[in-house]
């Protein structure tokens, strides 16, 4: 019984992760990507672990395995995130399907610049390297 | 035998990912495909662990996700500062 529901959890584990990799293969848009990367790989690999602590049973690997997913489901929409922003504020184009860009006209310091608001992360103001032009009103 | 097949498989989801961090168009295209390979070896890790019988994998697991996320983290820094400090202007 348990060695059946450690194998299905290990291969449900496979799939989401071979699913995640298809994903950042194929979808249009670096945010689209992110989103496939981040869920989909943290729930694969939370099945893999949950599936090698059903596997080992005892109480230390599951200890182990445990920690290993609440960290993996703490970092994982952290990290997700802080790449986003950096992305987005350095201009990386949107996939031309997509339906609105709700910060195009926010976080503007006077002209075209466009970066991170004064004070964020010790940054100057004004626009990066790759300044988004904004949106025709 | 059943292990070895997983492990294939997470092995074509390691080299699809690398395919992406190969031609991605920008530098966080490549940094998710690289926190995405990251990932992927932790699961490999797992499946490793259960295949040899070896519990004290599962430690380089937790350990592979902490690295993964400061990697991570660190990439989204640089990205956010403008890339290297001598192109910046």
């Amino acid at each position: 019984m348990g060695q059946v529901l450690s194998t299905l959890l290990l291969a449900l584990g496979a799939f989401f992760s071979l699913v995640a990799a298809i994903g950042v293969l194929r979808f249009p848009d670096l945010f689209l990507r992110m989103h496939c990367s981040a869920k989909s790989a943290t729930l694969g690999v939370s099945c893999i672990m949950l599936g090698a602590a059903v596997h080992f049973g005892d109480l230390v690997s599951t200890t182990k395995a445990l920690a290993a997913i609440v960290f993996l489901l703490v970092s994982a929409p952290v990290a997700t995130h802080v790449l986003a922003r950096a992305a987005f504020y350095a201009g990386v184009p949107l996939w031309k399907g997509t339906l609105g860009d709700e910060l195009s006209g926010q976080y503007r310091k006077g002209g075209a610049g466009f970066g991170p608001p004064a004070g964020l992360d010790g940054e100057e103001p004004g626009g990066g390297p790759g300044a988004r032009p904004a949106p025709p009103a | 035998m059943f292990n070895e097949i997983l492990s294939g498989i997470l092995v074509v989801a390691v080299v699809l990912a690398f395919v992406r961090l190969a031609r991605g168009p920008s530098l966080p295209d490549r940094a998710v495909a690289l926190d995405l390979i990251a990932t992927i070896v932790i699961g490999l890790i797992g499946v490793y662990a259960v295949m040899t019988r070896e519990a004290r994998f599962l430690d380089l697991a937790v350990v592979l996700a902490l690295i993964a996320f400061l990697g991570t983290v660190a990439f989204a820094r640089f990205i956010a500062k403008g890339g290297l400090p001598w192109d910046r202007s």
